[in-house]
């Protein structure tokens, strides 16, 4: 027998009885690390949500006070002796009173309202009327130009408060912050509050940022979006005109029609690095070839339009292809077999069973486009030309204009803290056209899609 | 002819010969289907593309080359004059333009007051009017005029002729399907290379101005240069070392708050989240990816770094002297990008082969283990593309910078001070009215080149990654 020799030698320790139902120290460690893991990941996704709420607030508490502007109802008694000494009532005699002359009217109805509201102030009627806007004066000209007989009588106007005024109303600006303030002093607040008490001053919704036109840095009560908004529609315009055919024309050859050979690898590679080339670069291109080359006008829509198409170009190819490729090759060869050519199957049967996707890439591509901003500042879109609107349709493409984004730009970088509210109320515009371009995307996957 | 309505003759034309070749092809065949090779419709097309594509051709090409051949004709006569031959050509145009919106005759037209007069038109001009401006803004209007009327001619008879040739030779037998299908293949080739003339274009533009400009400033001082301080009154150093360091500080934040947080947001997503979950959770994630970058910069000016100040600023540690800083940008940047990362990584996981998973698990691995030592290993070429990708996105981003990093040039290492990067420096010296001639705003094209260059590496090299990845489990 060859019994092993137990000899001295200890037993190996036994082990510890153990029950499966308790964990030992080891798994609870590795179920610790699993719980913390998980938690990780569930931080980190909670956070990108944070962040997007965070974003979202942000506009809309900074943004919302823009859709609203503070009006001073002002009754002022547009003297003959001032518009009209002659008595003429010709428009081309009171059109020659500059709104230099309107000022004395403004203030002395400014004092009369102070008066009426019972409050004592030491200020001078001159200095009285930095409660109101600069354009106050030319927005009474504007309509006494368009109706001279309103001259001799005392009307009621609505005129723009000045912007300090409208951000003392809005919360934005206090006593404390006037203090060093050379257009306001906190003396005009104590007229304002008790004209607000009357009911002479209040916020009321302001149509004019949404229609109206960019001003004058002194003037950021005036400033607004619908100029802006006339010159992206013809940029996009431009690029529907433009990236909708050529886009579909060159997926359908590359996706229908093209060998397999070098060539078409060459466009497609081409195609993948151009969706990443920075946009910059594409405002670079459009510069150097529509405006320093082709000597296209600056600051046209109609370049801005050609700049952004091409960097849409491969978003619509890319989303194009991927939506003619879902067309199940049955459909193809049922044509072939009937005896279509390769053409008539495309465009008669593949080809309209793509144009849900086709329509969905492009929307998307648009939207992209419409939030786009570098590439049109360098081709001189920026925000401060948009102050005019086109003279007519056709104008549009080719009258200096800005779009929606670079208009932001140009308030997010003027000094005056009133401009601010401006941009985050501009950027509400933008987001919530991209909103419904976006609903728009996906009630047309949603309506028309087709799986296979 | 204004070329509107040369456009719509051409259209005319190209629908009478539509309707011709129909009815020649119909005719020839009594009127019967069977003895013809194509549908009728075929026939019109064949002559309607006949017509259009060359005219329209000829339309196209003429009207974008002749400004510059009667640039050429009429420099000549500018060449004796002072003054930068470019200049005074704009001032020749502006002049022929003028003197169209005056309806005055350029042989009789006084030079006395003509610049008032031509402003009260609404053509502003630099300077006044000298004799040889007049003179040769006369011979630009009398040879555009001609170079109008020529173009008009041209365009017609190339309509008409092939407009009748194609008719001539529309009989029942002619194979009229098959050659619209040609041209109609040649319009799709046409239209898929306008990626490859958009990436031609592209480079030409660099290269010409980035070689103009490089003519003007030594290369060596653009690349080692450490100092950027451009004045446009020359003397300007144009070094692009803190332009390339402030992108690259940026890009690093932006990826430190990015890549974390879309890689676990990412496995969070793939691995542990309920479909419900899944279902709301990514396309919300998605949402910060539709934002357009000038809402990021706007809310990096005004919030993140105000709110950055006021723990940072001298109010609270010290360390920041003002909202805009390398911090405030990257951070803002990351937030952009999250999506970005999540959603391609995403995909990436998703790829990994479910046995993979199914064979850690059944060893007793954890979820977490399998995830850390199965899952991103494998998937980690793909996720390394997607970092790559993210990156040459973050060296690309211009408004987050131009708004959030501030504007002085600076090689430091404290990510609160302010940078700049080279896109931001790419707006601001070429927005605005820019003389082409100097360097100063010649370096912006030197510097898109770069930028191009550097992207297009990281694309090539990303996609390239992505691709092979994926072929490896296909």
């Amino acid at each position: 027998m060859t019994d092993i020799p137990l000899g001295d030698a200890a037993p190996a320790a036994p082990r510890p009885a153990r029950s499966i139902l308790e964990t030992d120290a080891r798994t609870r460690a590795r179920n610790r690390a699993e719980t913390r893991f998980r938690a990780y990941g569930l931080a980190a996704l909670l956070v990108g949500l944070f962040f997007l709420v965070f974003l979202m607030s942000s506009i809309l508490w900074n943004g919302l006070g823009a859709f609203t502007q503070t009006r001073f109802a002002l009754d002022v008694e547009l003297l003959e002796s001032e518009l009209d000494p002659e008595g003429t009532r010709d428009p081309a005699v009171i059109a020659k009173t500059s709104t230099f002359g309107y000022g004395d009217l403004i203030e002395a109805a400014l004092a009369k309202a102070v008066a009426a509201s019972g409050i004592q102030t030491d200020l001078e009627p001159g200095d009285l009327a930095d409660i109101l806007s600069s354009g106050a004066a030319a927005q009474i000209r504007d309509r006494v130009t368009a109706d001279p007989s309103l001259v001799g009588q005392t009307v009621s106007f609505d005129l723009l408060a000045s912007s300090r005024v409208d951000g003392y109303i809005k919360g934005r600006v206090t006593r404390e912050s006037l203090a060093d303030d050379k257009n306001l002093s906190p003396a005009h607040l104590d007229i304002v509050d008790a004209l607000v008490a009357d009911g002479t001053i209040a916020r009321s919704f302001n149509m004019a940022f949404i229609t109206g036109a960019d001003a004058s840095e002194k003037r950021p009560e005036e400033a607004g979006m619908g100029v802006a908004m006339v010159g992206s529609l013809y940029v996009m315009l431009t690029v529907l005109a433009l990236a909708l055919p050529i886009g579909v024309a060159a997926s359908i050859y590359l996706e229908e029609f093209a060998p397999k050979n070098r060539f078409t690898d060459f466009i497609e590679v081409n195609i993948a690095n151009l969706a990443a080339v920075p946009s910059i670069v594409y405002g670079i291109l459009g510069l150097a070839v529509f405006i320093q080359f082709a000597e296209l006008p600056q600051s046209a829509p109609l370049v801005g339009g050609l700049v952004l198409t091409l960097l849409t170009l491969p978003t619509i190819i890319i989303a194009t292809r991927a939506a003619l490729k879902a067309v199940p090759p049955s459909i193809r060869d049922a044509a072939l077999g009937v005896g279509a050519s390769r053409m008539q199957a495309v465009f008669h049967h593949v080809l309209p069973l793509a144009v849900p996707g086709i329509m969905t890439g492009t929307i998307i591509g648009m939207a992209h486009a419409l939030g786009e901003t570098a590439p049109l500042l360098l081709i001189g879109m920026v925000g401060f030309v948009a102050s005019n609107y086109p003279d007519g349709a056709l104008h549009g493409f080719v009258s200096p204009n800005s779009a929606m984004p670079a208009q932001v730009y140009e308030w997010a970088k003027r000094a005056d803290p009133a401009f601010y509210e401006r941009a985050w109320g501009g950027i509400i515009v933008l987001l919530v056209f991209l909103l419904l371009m976006n609903l728009v995307a996906v009630l047309v996957r949603r309506r028309f899609e087709r799986r296979w | 002819m204004p070329l509107g309505w040369l456009f719509l003759i051409v259209l005319l034309i190209a629908a009478l010969g539509y309707a011709a070749g129909r009815r020649r092809a119909l005719a020839g065949a009594g009127g019967s289907l069977r003895a013809m090779h194509s549908l009728p419709t075929a026939y019109g097309w064949n002559v309607a593309m006949a017509v259009l594509i060359p005219s329209l051709l000829v339309l196209a090409v003429w009207s974008l080359a002749s400004p510059f051949v009667l640039d050429r004709t009429v420099a000549p006569m500018m060449a004796g004059q002072d003054g930068e031959i470019g200049l005074l050509m704009s001032d020749v145009r502006r002049v022929a333009e003028g003197l169209d919106l005056l309806g005055e005759d350029p042989a009789s037209v006084s030079l006395e007051g003509l610049r008032e007069r031509l402003a009260g038109a609404g053509v502003a001009l630099g300077q006044d009017v000298s004799a040889a401006t007049l003179a040769a803004a006369a011979r630009y209007k009398e040879l555009g005029a001609r170079s109008a009327l020529l173009q008009s001619v041209l365009v017609l008879a190339v309509a008409l002729g092939m407009g009748a040739w194609a008719v001539r030779r529309t009989t029942p037998a002619l194979r009229a399907r098959n050659e619209v299908e040609w041209g109609i293949q040649g319009l799709l080739i046409a239209a898929a290379l306008v990626a490859i003339a958009t990436t031609i274009g592209i480079v030409l533009a660099l290269i010409f101005n980035t070689i103009k400009f490089f003519q003007l400033y030594p290369a060596s001082a653009f690349f080692f240069g450490t100092t950027w301080s451009p004045s446009f009154g020359g003397g300007s150093s144009l070094g692009i070392l803190p332009l390339v360091w402030g992108t690259l500080y940026i890009s690093l934040i932006a990826l430190l708050v990015a890549v974390p947080l879309g890689l676990f947001s990412a496995v969070y997503l793939s691995e542990y989240a309920s479909p419900r979950v899944r279902a709301w959770a990514k396309p919300m994630l998605e949402v910060l990816a539709g934002i357009p970058s000038i809402v990021y910069g706007l809310f990096a000016l005004l919030t993140v770094g105000p709110a950055l100040l006021a723990v940072f600023g001298s109010g609270g540690l010290g360390w920041m002297q003002g909202g805009t800083a390398v911090i405030t940008a990257g951070l803002v940047m990351g937030i952009m990008l999250i999506p970005f990362v999540s959603s391609l990584s995403d995909d990436i996981i998703n790829a990994v082969p479910q046995a993979m998973r199914d064979g850690s698990l059944g060893l007793g691995a954890t979820q977490s283990e399998t995830i850390r030592q199965v899952v991103l290993p494998a998937a980690l070429p793909g996720i390394a593309g997607a970092i790559l990708l993210a990156a040459s996105r973050s060296i690309g981003e211009t408004m987050i910078v131009v708004l959030g990093a501030g504007a002085a040039a600076r090689l430091s290492l404290n990510p609160f001070d302010a940078m700049t990067t080279i896109t931001a420096k790419i707006v601001s010296q070429l927005t605005g009215d820019q003389d082409f001639t100097s360097p100063e705003a010649l370096v912006a094209f030197a510097l898109g080149m770069t930028l191009f260059v550097v992207t297009l590496g990281l694309n090539i090299l990303a996609l390239w990654i992505v691709r092979r990845y994926r072929e490896q489990y296909e």
